[in-house]
């Protein structure tokens, strides 16, 4: 179950500045860490975020294993036209992750 | 508990603790077992019928003879009703379900029933808050009744009040039990540490919400 949460208000007057939160579900391992027994535990992050307002990518993020699990990434975006925001988390293991959340601007 | 952990866990938008929570509402209305049965077949929707459940735990069986946790009570359901094998302690799904439950009962005042039948196992609980154990021969209380608020290394010693388990440790990366929580206070303290879900611990869980009643569940809790 990969899951993700994005909270941002649905609606926004022209030209505000709206915050979008995403919290995304992932154990962020970071190839560094060993099992009891000493074995390497193979690295599993998400390595790439991006977050799309109709189309137009407006905020991309490159995400390294330090990063704590279940990473939190908040930002910001302008509204300029209703439409659709679609956020994309794409990690080792062939993890992807897309949500989509719409917006009304007037 | 820091200002910046606070604003983490009262933000559903940021608590990373929801994320279970959501796994656990799918995981209520998900068919299970011989019985092809989903926990809302019996119990609806949770919103409503678990409201102030997960306060009122530890509660006394009378099948078993003893309180039972949040944890071991959805167990029993699982192999008594839905006739599906049990999930095993701290996997990922038991975490879902009881963050779940218990989320149904945010804000509500802890109220475990004490009464004859459950008189006993609180007093076990208090016997073992208050018995020195392991090799730094440390009882519970000298930690967290003398010196609370004091610093243990980096971290401030709380009072021992489990009001948002299963809780999301920033330490942990992820959800835990009290459970979890106990057997890392028994191993810091160089003693026997018991399987989850042990009886001791059940009667020490009992115990601690007893010490926590009145105060507000927070399910599902930051903490550091």
């Amino acid at each position: 179950m990969a899951r993700a949460v994005v909270t941002m208000p649905a609606q926004a007057k022209r030209g505000e500045i709206v915050e979008i939160k995403t919290l995304a579900q992932h154990a962020m391992e970071t190839g560094f860490r060993r099992t009891q027994t000493g074995e390497l535990i193979p690295r599993d992050i998400i390595r790439r975020f991006t977050c799309s307002y109709n189309g137009v990518e407006v905020y991309r993020a490159d995400l390294h294993p330090a990063i704590a699990a279940n990473p939190l990434i908040a930002f910001t975006t302008v509204a300029t036209e209703s439409g659709t925001l679609s956020f994309q988390w794409v990690g080792d293991n062939g993890y992807t992750v897309t949500e989509i959340a719409p917006i009304r601007v007037e | 508990m820091a200002r910046e952990t606070r604003a983490i866990q009262d933000d559903d938008a940021t608590n990373p603790g929801m994320l279970w929570v959501l796994d656990g509402e799918t995981l209520w209305n998900n068919k299970a077992g011989a019985a092809d049965r989903s926990c809302a077949d019996c119990h609806g929707d949770a919103r409503e019928s678990m409201k102030a459940v997960a306060a009122r735990y530890p509660a006394f069986d009378p099948a078993r003879g003893r309180p039972l946790n949040l944890e071991q009570r959805i167990n029993s359901c699982r192999s008594g009703r839905q006739k599906a094998a049990p999930l095993a302690y701290e996997s990922k799904d038991l975490l879902a379900l009881a963050a779940y439950v218990a989320r149904q009962s945010r804000g509500l005042p802890i109220k475990p029933a004490i009464d004859e039948r459950t008189r006993p196992f609180l007093e076990a609980g208090k016997e073992a808050f208050y018995r020195r154990q392991g090799q730094l021969n440390l009882s519970c209380a000298q930690c967290h009744d003398d010196n609370w608020g004091k610093h243990l290394a980096g971290s401030v010693i709380p009072q021992a009040h489990p009001t948002g388990y299963p809780l999301y440790r920033l330490e942990w990366q992820g959800l835990g039990s009290l459970g979890r929580r106990l057997r890392n206070c028994l191993a810091g303290m160089r003693a026997q540490v018991p399987a989850f879900g042990a009886d001791e611990f059940v009667d020490l869980e009992l115990y601690l919400m007893w010490r926590a009643r009145g105060m507000k569940v927070e399910t599902p809790a930051v903490r550091p």
